[in-house]
């Protein structure tokens, strides 16, 4: 399974695009629509990004919070999302599937039995925003030990110094922050400018699956097809709010967008 | 059980990756945050021997603030009371009215020394947003305060002050709209701003560098008073020192410079209130705002929602060097519930002239509980840390009055 990850980027390179990586909240708005929602955008994508709800996060802009927010106000608890990953997987077992969250659910569940989790439910992959290089060693360790890839975030702030340790110390995937700023608000930088910094981080380590997010939306994305992989996440939960509030089938709309943002990119 | 290191600054008592006594502390923040912290972590450690840096804050607390609070026993409380010698640091008698002046003064020192232009902070009774507008305005920084709305409502006298002094109030109106939330949202706005804001958080929380500073600034407070005591008693008496405690910063300025005594000769006591107490509650340790610490979270590790009328102690999270002193056994903890607070309000100012804020009334119920219990001999000490006037309404709609 260790592959998966690996294998969706070949699979994009041969089609010569890049991955198209989701973000949605795991229970947003319910714990069997996030399910229908990811189901029905998974032939777009090729690697499902499912976020652990928490009720402070301090890394996030306004339109993940309110998808977390729901995700809670419904009663998502971690161990929902393990069996909701397990059901995902049962149907499409080659689809990667990376949980990303905050240290302090990890924490609080224990890191260890945490993992061990991830690895019986099928996770294949970890983010966790707010335990960074070095302080995330250990954990990182434990993840490769299971299986599962870690995936190290890159920011523009990161000094070349620092990019080299993360990078040395990185699995098959590197996550770089296209901007200084929380998810979901605009790029504040030039495309050029993105790219540059990207392919900085692409020149230590080409072997490195570095996929870019932050700001990534129907607008941004195609102006970014060269990487290796692009995560839409605030835009994806940005249109189940739209939705909901318009009364329409989030699933419906969001496969419309995924499918665009697809389009957009092949 | 965690041992503290005699002769080293309690705030220097951490690990290369900023953990106390491998627990309570760290780094948990976004890879964005790391270079901007670390930066400030550089300019700060040199700022802090830096002589002609030094001479200018203690300008600054001189001039600025208006130099040492006044140190005096309370003679009416104590005969009241019949046991204990009560003593009061007043240090609401600060321009400013609270000890957040320390801290909001240093960070836009420090601000000014990094070159950035602005200035952000977050706030919960308004002491810090206040005082951190004034220091911003005095030194021509742009300031941007977060509150939640709930607290914007509750201590609308200090919002009033911020915005005289030119600072924007950024309304906060998500989750429980309280402190908690208000740090949450000024985090956020450090990480898509570092490269140009420098972030004052308002208490001895979030990652390493900020309690640091933050605890750093409010010692003033225990330098003055350890010269105070040695004054009036020719040596430091046997002590019970009385904090309150919301995130921890006056309590950590209160008692720097008697963490190497004994505590059997100079006793730490931390008061929380009641439904805000994850140090007194036996709380697990949670991370929150990018640092381990004793924190108030549910089973599934949520962070829990608190409940006091004291705007400043509506907190669910601790300083990470409160749970270090708590594992360390040199500081008790203990709560008071709002009716407590209330109720010494009532008496101390019936008895005395000072005003306390409804944040320092927890630490007087403490005091007023524990003096009858004890000998004439030993000096109670509690800090006054924050001047009532921004309570008046709340003391009115509770008590009926509010004492002239």
């Amino acid at each position: 399974m260790k592959n998966s990850i690996n294998n969706a980027f070949k699979v994009a390179k041969k089609e010569n695009r890049p991955a198209l990586i989701s973000y949605t909240v795991c229970g947003d708005n319910t714990k069997d629509k996030s399910l229908q929602i990811l189901n029905s955008i998974s032939k777009d994508l090729d690697i499902a990004e499912w976020g652990i709800p928490h009720n402070c996060p301090t890394a996030d802009g306004k339109d993940i919070q309110n998808s977390s927010y729901r995700a809670l106000q419904n009663g998502i608890r971690l161990n929902d999302i393990f069996k909701l990953v397990k059901r995902f997987k049962k149907t499409k077992p080659s689809k990667p599937m990376i949980l990303m969250g905050y240290y302090q659910m990890i924490f609080n569940y224990g890191d260890k039995k945490f993992i061990r989790k991830c690895k019986e439910s099928g996770v294949d992959g970890l983010i966790v925003v707010d335990l960074s290089f070095p302080d995330n060693k250990n954990f990182a360790k434990l993840c490769k030990r299971n299986s599962i890839c870690f995936v190290q975030l890159i920011a523009p702030t990161t000094t070349l110094k620092r990019m080299k340790e993360i990078i040395k110390s990185s699995h098959e995937m590197i996550y770089m922050i296209s901007t200084i700023s929380t998810t979901g608000s605009a790029l504040k930088y030039s495309i050029k400018r993105i790219i540059k910094n990207y392919n900085v981080i692409k020149k230590i380590k080409p072997s490195k699956n570095v996929v870019i997010g932050f700001g990534i939306t129907e607008k941004t994305i195609s102006n970014l097809r060269s990487a290796d992989g692009l995560v839409v996440g605030s835009a994806i939960c940005r249109e189940i709010t739209r939705s909901l509030k318009d009364r329409q089938n989030p699933v419906t709309n969001v496969s419309k967008l995924v499918r665009k943002l697809k389009n957009k990119i092949i | 059980m965690i041992k503290l290191k005699k002769k080293t600054p309690l705030i220097d008592q951490h690990d290369k990756f900023g953990f106390y006594g491998n627990k309570f502390g760290g780094n948990y923040c976004a890879e964005t945050m790391r270079k901007p912290i670390e930066d400030l972590s550089n300019l700060f450690e040199k700022l802090r021997k830096d002589r002609k840096f030094l001479k200018k804050r203690d300008n600054y607390f001189e001039h600025y603030l208006g130099g040492e609070t006044p140190f005096f026993k309370l003679e009416n409380l104590t005969r009241h009371l019949g046991g204990a010698q009560i003593w009061c640091k007043d240090v609401s008698a600060i321009n400013g009215d609270a000890h957040k002046a320390y801290h909001a003064t240093v960070n836009a020192l420090i601000c000014k020394e990094s070159g950035k232009r602005y200035i952000a902070g977050d706030t919960g009774a308004g002491m810090f947003g206040k005082n951190l507008a004034m220091a911003a305005k005095k030194m021509n920084l742009k300031c941007k305060i977060f509150m939640g709305t709930k607290d914007i409502s509750r201590q609308a006298p200090n919002v009033k002050f911020m915005r005289d002094a030119g600072a924007e109030v950024v309304p906060v109106d998500s989750g429980s709209k309280t402190l908690v939330d208000a740090v949450s949202e000024c985090m956020r706005h450090y990480v898509s701003n570092c490269d140009n804001t420098h972030l004052a958080v308002g208490s001895a929380i979030g990652c390493n560098i900020f309690l640091k500073i933050c605890a750093w600034s409010t010692s003033q407070i225990s330098r003055e008073l350890k010269k105070q005591l040695v004054k009036e008693f020719g040596k430091i008496p046997k002590l019970k020192l009385i904090n309150v405690i919301g995130g921890g910063s006056s309590a950590l300025g209160f008692w720097n410079e008697f963490i190497d005594f004994d505590k059997k000769h100079v006793e730490l006591i931390g008061v929380e209130a009641k439904y805000a107490a994850p140090l007194s509650t036996n709380a697990k340790v949670a991370i929150l705002h990018g640092a381990a610490q004793y924190c108030l979270t549910d089973k599934e590790g949520q962070i829990a929602e608190t409940h006091s009328l004291s705007a400043g102690l509506d907190y669910p999270g601790s300083s990470p060097l409160h749970g270090l002193l708590k594992d360390s056994g040199r500081a008790r903890y203990t709560n008071a519930s709002d009716k407590e607070a209330l109720a010494a309000f009532k008496l101390i100012t019936k008895l005395e002239d000072i005003r306390p804020s409804l944040e320092p009334a927890h630490a007087w119920s403490e005091c007023i509980r524990l003096a009858p219990k004890l000998k004439k001999s030993d000096v109670i000490v509690v800090n006054n840390c924050g001047k009532g006037y921004k309570d008046k309404k709340i003391y009115i709609e509770q008590l009926g009055y509010y004492p002239k």
